[in-house]
């Protein structure tokens, strides 16, 4: 296959960037999309020229490292996947590829396609743990037993793997679907319940400090996420939100 | 006399962690305050260490290369974490899971550390559920467990094929409510270049900032290591594409021993290479053994009408077909450990009985449990005379529930779904064994530096069992290091801020840069890659499955005149003082290049088979690791004398006293 790439190129933070035309020949459908533009890459270094940085590391999926905006979604045309998942026989040849770092105020670009989201850990900072000392002297794990339902909607909630898709959907670049994951997984447990309150406020007051919008559920970012986080956690970060406001 | 001294406590081996805890200084509450560590890396050894520090009251500083310590390769790990907790109440006990660790890891390592490993594995189940970890479950809402490669009993803990990700989660999180104390202090995107050492002991740390391409000088009382395997020296491997063996390489150099580096995990069950231009390898969980079968065709013929794309797997009848784990070891089948399982399929497809194009893959075939499944799931569900199609039905909804998400990302990948026609596995690089030589304190050769997790040597010996991993890493960060650390730190309660400001700082500082510029003033004909591929074809062919004293040779010598060749050739873009990735990697592969060759040098004098280490040499009569336990049963431990090839070997003889050594079988 030979590709057409418009690929968005900025020196740092403080460089205004624009997109720049490339080519790119000989790429297999077996593919993934990184692996393209390693090709690329190794191209534009054999002429001497800065290859285009990218932010990438288990290129299976789970780290959440990926996060490129392809032909304007966040992770490509793909469902249920991360940009390093994304293989190249999803495209033809000839096709012209947009290639852009998600974009969100939150998230300001550090380089070319990189973007720093550390806004995401510090909501994490905020309130996303149970303050248990880890000491090892807890009781024992099967003393609490918890309802195999409630314990796998803790799960789905929890494989979130914070790359940012739901804030590159949204048209707000909320951060709900994101915040909301981490509340719903501890919500959902016996163990979290305690800290439930101030942890919904703090993670909630954090996000909003961070510059993210707000949610007027369109579900894009249900949509785009590469774990499908189900819009129902942010519901019940609402509910968490309204009864931590009222209990003051 | 050697000059190691593992500092392993007198007493029987159920007591020893106890007594030594009971033992060792410890530091008071208020003078930890005044006491400073440095934790580079950040998965579950590291994530866990920092958060446990920073609890106990030290001030802790934590350095990664991603953009979050959320991300550390820990979070890859899928099938699940071993403890001892006898749940099932199917005979486990700490001494089983010892016993079975020490033997899976082919006897050569050190018992003692072993047996606290198992000791705390229980505790890390309790300590995860405290935090919220949310593991599988069944109905009645205790843990389920399952079973894993080389035991006989199911004492795996899982959250799906998620788990390495559910429990980095959880270090993350415990660390993130020690950053909201302000007791870590956490600098990612920041990569360790070089130990400062000062009057013999490790003071602090040179590192990168990625982002600007700063170089800044951190000091602490202690440092940890927690920097993860060196898989990576064989470019393609199941590691992250930014994991590397830098900072371990560097302590190296500045006098931390470096054990057994020719232990290296090949894993059985990983999809097979596809191209010339892939990046990496995806591991397919060891979970999959529990229900899938692993063959290739009987008939050479069929094996070559297959690679040409003329017959279907599917289309090959029971008889056609050899089921090779199940005929060499009954009593463990498809779940032998996986040293063993990789040599078998090695063995198959070298013999020309190799599926896919390549003829590097074998079938991973999940017929059978998909029928099994499917008639129990009819059964209880009160389904009388079920037709085929209706046991296949139920008998695949069965299997997705347990292994969904990993049929999934094989459809992905490799674009054939697997519960119409078998998988296609080949082993590749997982995990190393080897790492820096630690005593029982997880100490280093070098007062004050520490190594955490795969980046220490100590407690799998030749071969890793599956779901240890995650068990090694928590157990060292939660409930050993910051244990142990207190003994030598409570020297330093009078010691002071440590300065950065010092001829050891600058010196360091200027070695490091100056490397930099010597990497941008090489001549420039080659990208980094192009280095860090070869290097991995030499490693594959000449240090992989299996090794013979002539190809060993040859590699510590094609890896000498590549890095050669690297120093005079290699090409880089961009500048030093911003944010290069270019450079990022060339500084990593130039380490791999001088690992490489201690790697293969191990490897040649280790003259015996044992585990992941197999040698064409030493080998039984049907083909099975022959291990000289008179010779051999020591851990490799080399100093740095200069050139990677020159390195001084030193001997930590293994004693066994509570294990009878066997031939390890699986017949």
């Amino acid at each position: 296959m030979k590709l057409k790439l418009k690929i968005w190129r900025q020196e740092d933070a403080q460089d205004q960037g624009g997109f720049q035309d490339y080519t790119v020949d000989g790429i297999d459908g077996d593919m993934s999309f990184l692996e393209m533009l390693d090709v690329l890459n190794n191209d534009l270094v054999n002429d001497g020229k800065e290859p285009v940085e990218f932010d990438h590391d288990c290129r299976e999926g789970i780290c959440g490292s990926c996060c490129l905006q392809i032909n304007g979604e966040p992770h490509g045309p793909d469902r249920l996947i991360t940009t390093c998942q994304l293989h190249m026989r999803k495209f033809n040849d000839g096709d012209e590829i947009v290639i852009e770092p998600f974009r969100a105020t939150a998230f300001p670009v550090i380089k070319d396609l990189v973007i720093d989201r550390s806004s995401f850990d510090r909501i994490q900072h905020a309130g996303g743990y149970i303050s248990v000392n880890t000491s090892g002297n807890t009781q024992d794990a099967n003393s609490i037993p918890i309802e195999k339902e409630k314990a796998d909607d803790s799960f789905y909630a929890a494989t979130c793997i914070g790359c940012g898709a739901c804030v590159a959907a949204c048209k707000n670049a909320s951060a709900m679907l994101f915040t909301s994951a981490k509340v719903s997984q501890l919500a959902l447990l016996p163990q979290g319940e305690i800290e439930a309150h101030d942890r919904v406020l703090n993670m909630v007051h954090q996000m909003d400090k961070e510059g993210f919008g707000n949610c007027t559920n369109t579900g894009a970012c249900e949509i785009e996420c590469p774990k499908g986080i189900s819009l129902e956690n942010i519901a019940r970060m609402n509910r968490e939100y309204l009864s931590a406001s009222v209990a003051g | 006399m050697s000059v190691l001294e593992s500092k392993i406590p007198e007493g029987p081996i159920e007591k020893k962690w106890t007594k030594h805890k009971n033992e060792i200084d410890l530091v008071n509450p208020a003078n930890k305050r005044n006491i400073d560590i440095i934790v580079v890396g950040t998965g579950l050894a590291g994530g866990s260490a920092a958060a446990t520090l920073a609890e106990l009251g030290y001030n802790v500083k934590t350095f990664c290369y991603q953009d979050s310590p959320r991300r550390a390769h820990s979070i890859a790990a899928q099938g699940g974490i071993n403890a001892s907790k006898n749940y099932q109440g199917d005979g486990d006990s700490d001494y089983r899971l010892f016993y079975d660790t020490v033997k899976g890891g082919d006897y050569r390592s050190r018992e003692a550390n072993v047996y606290r490993l198992a000791e705390v594995s229980g505790n890390i189940i309790d300590q995860c559920v405290a935090q919220g970890v949310p593991f599988a479950r069944e109905y009645g809402g205790l843990l389920d467990n399952r079973s894993f490669g080389g035991v006989l009993v199911s004492r795996t803990f899982y959250a799906k094929g998620q788990t390495g990700q559910q429990l980095l989660l959880g270090a993350y999180s415990a660390m993130n409510r020690q950053i909201n104390r302000g007791k870590i202090q956490a600098f990612n995107r920041h990569e360790m270049m070089d130990l400062v050492l000062v009057d013999g002991k490790a003071r602090g740390i040179i590192a990168r900032n990625l982002v600007s391409g700063e170089i800044e000088r951190h000091s602490a009382h202690a440092v940890v290591l927690a920097s993860g395997g060196y898989g990576n020296v064989f470019y393609l491997s199941t590691n992250a594409m930014g994991s590397n063996v830098m900072a371990a390489w560097r302590a190296h150099k500045k006098g931390a021993f470096f054990a057994n580096p020719c232990f290296t995990q090949i894993h059985p069950t990983c999809i097979p290479v596809s191209g010339d231009l892939q990046s990496k390898l995806t591991l397919m969980s060891e979970s999959l053994r529990n229900d899938g079968r692993i063959w290739v065709p009987k008939k050479e013929e069929d094996a070559k009408a297959i690679r040409e794309g003329k017959l279907k797997p599917t289309e090959l009848g029971e008889d056609d077909r050899d089921y090779y784990l199940e005929r060499r070891y009954p009593a463990f089948g498809n779940l032998v450990p996986r040293d063993v399982a990789s040599r078998a399929a090695k063995e198959r497809c070298d013999a020309g009985y190799g599926v896919n194009k390549t003829g590097q893959a074998v079938y991973l075939d999940f017929k059978a449990a998909i029928e099994r499944y499917g008639k129990e799931k009819a059964f209880t569900s009160g389904h009388k005379n079920p037709s085929e199609d209706e046991i296949i039905k139920l008998g695949e909804e069965v299997v997705e529930s347990k292994y969904g998400n990993l049929f999934e990302m094989y459809e992905k990948i490799t674009d054939q779904n697997p519960y119409k026609t078998p998988m296609m596995i080949f082993p590749a690089v997982h995990y190393t064994m080897g790492g820096l030589w630690v005593d029982y304190n997880l100490m280093t050769t070098i007062p004050g530096c520490y190594a955490a997790g795969e980046a220490n040597f100590s407690d799998h010996g030749a071969n890793r069992l599956g779901a240890s991993a995650l068990m090694q890493g928590l157990a060292d960060g939660y409930f050993v290091l910051p244990y142990t650390i207190g003994d030598y730190l409570a020297d330093d309660i009078r010691t002071g801020e440590i300065s950065t400001d010092t001829e050891e700082f600058e010196t360091a500082e200027r070695e490091v840069k100056e490397r930099i510029q010597k990497l941008f003033d090489a001549n420039g004909k080659n990208p980094v890659d192009y280095y860090h591929k070869k290097l991995g074809k030499i490693m594959w062919n000449k240090c992989g499955m299996s090794r013979n004293e002539k190809e060993l040779k040859e590699a510590m010598e094609e890896i000498k005149e590549l890095r050669d060749d690297f120093w005079a050739n290699v090409k880089l873009t961009g500048k030093a003082e911003a944010k290069n990735q270019e450079l990022e990697k060339a500084g990593r592969v130039a380490d791999f290049l001088e690992l490489g060759e201690l790697f293969a040098k191990d490897a040649l004098e280790r003259n015996e088979s044992c585990g992941g280490h197999f040698r064409e040499e030493y080998q039984t009569e049907d083909g099975e690791a022959l291990r000289d336990d008179e010779n051999y049963k020591f851990v490799s431990a080399w100093e740095f004398v200069g050139n990677p090839r020159d390195a001084k070997l030193h001997k930590e003889k293994l004693e066994f006293d509570n294990i009878e050594l066997k031939t390890r079988s699986y017949k």
